[in-house]
């Protein structure tokens, strides 16, 4: 019977995606063009629901509503198949279950935990309501693959890489370069780490129990697999009870006792389709006599449970409003530090920004210059780790787009290079006591000299030396000039950051007087 | 006459008959100077406009003797092109691809084993080495693109005669090659007023923060005691008199279509500079690099040959 083939189906599916996926963050060589994302990444949930509610365009971003269909009619497929973070768990138990030695029965019905899945459903969405991410970005599945991916993944292919091009380079071979990581931070390691220890755990032990108590996409999708066309259900009249459907649900959710599957926690991985003997357990076809089901009571206390914890979290989120708000520019302060973070072009301000992203870390990922790196509290605990624009470590490409391209979510628009160009992220700030050509009496330029559009220009200043003067009208806050400061301790040119990006003026373009006459002596 | 100006043309007499190695005068780099000719060429500088900028360097590099005076066969050059910013050829802040491709021919013409192309960029790297179109020529000519990019490619070394500058990381292939040529653009600098040979030396060293702060001129004519180039050739087709180095819009170029090229990085650097139309003594690098003696900036007691097409 073709159901039989539907495991097979459901993990080349699965290793597609998840071999895509995990690309887009490890492609520190851009082998793949960056448009390539958004069709890779279409179907994510949680970045496709967040990128409609931004762009508002269904072509833009259709994928949640696929999700959606797909689960009304045969379950939660996306958690087996187009769900990252699910292959991950599936990969772990396949290769615990190869190299452990005792082969025991693994799984066994496990009694849904109501409290905690819902919890973490209403913790995470709510507070989005009231423009915090917080949650969220802690929870949402794609995206903690992705900084499981930028901040694990990626450095060890970059040290394969970096260690095979030493070796390479003894020999005078410089087919490979070192790739110099900036981008790992401490939390994103950490944090990513102790998220993967958790459902590598959690996996390992209990199968998809992370999906099923945690994640707030599968208790979602889970809600939706109630009402599916086609359900997975034990046929009466063929199931003889061995039980060996449920030792090989890694969901936990078929119990022989009672002969009932639990839709809602099913991911549609057809495991049990084929180690049934007597193919008792496959689709139940729609219009069939429903089988007997055990659900239909535990609707009112959910609904109100769900009341309740709604209450509880509108409290919390008023949490949110308690974090940093970003200050507003201020003309006449002068010291160095920045008042204001920077976000990526297209992000439009720390306000769309920090409530649309995810910190899946792609743009991180994506970045050329490595400008972008995860933020700890620049932008406040509700935005812990995303990204921002970090000046110490690079600055912002002229010539590039890369972040606006690759962004699922939204919280990044598409710019194009000529829009980019404009756009100002923050304005450029001269400290001259601070700067060398005062300090050290000598020239430098550093800044200027990164500047793309000189709103840092050189003028002249005592004797031949010349130093800084700026245009903040032209800048457009790339950071150039901040990141080439030499001055030590404090940078004595920086950007603080526009909350509301603007628009830069373009820079005036004068024609050069002088003309060429190539017939001319030379004046040597 | 000077000291050295006399033992000069004693020796530029005497050369035609020796068959000796003929060292510059007070060129200490005889360590490096696997490349130096057998005779002296009659000509310590070849300025030359009016063509595109292949051309040029054909009719150039025959009038000092031809690449084969440089680079004999067997040996490794490194071609140093500025490939600083992300920015296409036409809008003149890096070398001109072209020229980049054909002194590689040359080199290759003339025996060399392997040619190496790299720049320590200031924008990132790879986008620079693309946009540049310097990538595509050196690679279609066949020379080997390296990454500058990686603290891991550059070695510390001792500046034996500099001031400020006494100690630096530089390029392994700096340190490792027989040959090496240096292929600046001319252009404004907002630091360093001018930038040509010796500024563009910046892009084999991994600290220039270090060199910008302290004291930009100095350390620049530091670091060019350390291994002069065989050959300077400077691009100037299109010479960025604004907004430079990195420049704004085509606007800020005048078209030159000029080059200069000589053994000597001063006098290079000099008559660069009056090319661009400043007084040499304005540059305080150029200044400090003729006291230290790397060089002679008396661009009037050269033996100039000047070309126009």
């Amino acid at each position: 019977m073709s159901l039989a083939r539907l495991k097979k189906v459901r993990i080349a599916v699965s290793i597609l995606f998840f071999a895509l996926t995990a690309f887009l963050f490890l492609d520190f060589k851009s082998f793949l063009p960056l448009t390539v994302n958004k069709y890779v990444l279409y179907l994510q949930f949680v970045p496709s629901v967040l990128k409609f509610i931004n762009v508002f365009s269904l072509l833009a971003a259709a994928g949640f509503i696929f999700v959606i269909v797909l689960s009304l009619f045969f379950g939660r497929v996306y958690c087996s198949t187009i769900c990252p973070l699910g292959t991950l768990q599936d990969l772990a138990i396949y290769f615990s279950r190869k190299f452990r030695r005792k082969k025991k029965s693994r799984f066994h019905y496990l009694k849904a935990n109501n409290f905690l899945r819902y919890g973490f459903l209403a913790i995470s969405v709510i507070p989005v309501f009231f423009g915090s991410m917080f949650a969220l970005d802690l929870l949402d599945p794609y995206s903690n693959f992705g900084k499981i991916s930028a901040n694990l993944f990626r450095p060890v292919v970059v040290f394969l890489n970096n260690s095979a091009a030493y070796a390479l380079e003894k020999f005078q071979n410089y087919s490979l370069y070192p790739f110099e990581l900036r981008t790992v931070s401490l939390l994103g390691a950490v944090f990513s780490l102790f998220f993967l220890a958790l459902v590598i755990i959690m996996s390992v032990s209990k199968g998809r129990l992370y999906c099923n108590s945690i994640c707030p996409v599968g208790t979602l999708l889970g809600l939706l697999s109630r009402f599916s066309f086609f359900k997975i259900a034990i046929d009466q009249s063929r199931c003889k009870g061995c039980g060996i459907c449920e030792k090989s649900c890694k969901s936990g959710c078929i119990d022989n006792k009672s002969r009932t599957v639990d839709y809602s926690r099913c991911v549609s991985c057809f495991d049990c389709f084929n180690v049934c003997p007597s193919q008792g357990i496959g689709y139940l076809k729609p219009f069939k006599k429903k089988s007997n089901s055990a659900q239909k009571e535990t609707d009112y206390a959910k609904r109100e449970f769900i009341f309740k914890t709604s209450a509880y979290i509108l409290g919390l989120s008023g949490f949110a409003f308690l974090q940093k708000k970003p200050k507003s520019y201020k003309n006449n302060s002068v010291p160095t530090t920045k008042q204001t973070p920077l976000t990526p072009p297209g992000s439009m301000g720390i306000e769309h920004f920090t409530s649309t992203c995810t910190a899946c870390h792609l743009c991180i990922s994506a970045c050329p210059a490595q400008v972008l790196q995860p933020s700890y509290l620049e932008f406040g605990l509700r935005g812990m780790m995303q990204p921002h624009m970090d000046y110490r470590t690079s600055f912002c490409n002229f010539e590039c787009v890369a972040c606006t391209e690759v962004c699922p979510n939204g919280a990044i628009l598409p710019l194009t290079l000529e829009q980019k160009k404009l756009t100002q992220l923050g304005k450029v700030r001269f400290v001259k006591d601070d700067c060398i050509v005062k300090t050290e009496n000598t020239d430098c330029g550093a800044c200027s000299e990164h500047c793309p559009t000189k709103a840092v220009n050189m003028v002249p200043y005592i004797g031949k030396l010349s130093i800084p003067q700026v245009n903040d009208e032209i800048c457009i806050g790339c950071g150039a000039c901040e990141y080439a400061c030499p001055a030590k301790p404090f940078k004595a040119i920086y950007v603080e950051g526009n909350p509301v990006h603007l628009k830069a003026k373009k820079p005036e373009i004068k024609k050069l007087e002088e003309k060429v006459d190539y017939k001319e002596d030379f004046p040597f | 006459m000077d000291r050295r100006d006399f033992i000069r043309k004693t020796f530029a007499a005497s050369a035609l008959a020796a068959a000796g190695p003929a060292l510059a005068p007070g060129d200490k780099s005889y360590l490096w100077a696997f490349g130096s000719s057998l005779l002296q060429n009659p000509y310590d500088l070849v300025a030359i406009k009016g063509g595109e900028a292949d051309v040029m360097f054909d009719r150039a590099i025959a009038s000092i003797g031809g690449m084969k005076r440089f680079v004999k066969k067997g040996q490794t050059v490194v071609v140093k092109p500025n490939i600083g910013w992300d920015v296409v050829p036409e809008k003149g802040a890096n070398t001109n691809p072209k020229l980049v491709k054909r002194i590689i021919e040359h080199c290759f013409n003339a025996g060399a084993k392997e040619v190496f192309v790299f720049d320590h960029t200031c924008d990132y790297w790879t986008k620079c080495y693309s946009n540049s179109g310097i990538e595509r020529a050196a690679k279609d000519s066949g020379a080997k693109v390296v990454s500058a990019a990686s603290e891991s490619y550059y070695q510390q070394v001792k500046i034996k005669n500099g001031k400020r500058l006494t100690s630096a990381k530089i390029h392994e292939l700096v340190l490792s090659a027989n040959v090496f040529i240096n292929v600046p653009i001319l252009k404004n600098h907002g630091g360093a007023k001018v930038t040509a040979s010796m500024k563009n030396l910046m892009g084999i060293i991994w600290d220039r923060g270090y060199m910008h702060e302290n004291d930009l001129h100095q350390t620049i004519a530091d670091l060019a005691s350390f291994r002069k180039p065989d050959l300077n050739v400077i691009d100037a087709y299109y010479v960025m008199k604004n907004h430079g180095p990195k420049g704004v819009s085509k606007e800020d170029l005048l078209t030159m279509k000029s080059q200069i090229i000589s053994t000597d990085i001063v006098a290079a650097d000099a008559a660069a500079i009056k090319l661009f139309g400043l007084e040499p003594d304005k540059v305080d690098y150029l200044r400090h690099a003729a006291e230290m003696r790397l060089g002679r900036k008396d661009l009037e007691k050269l033996n100039i040959n000047r070309i126009k097409i």
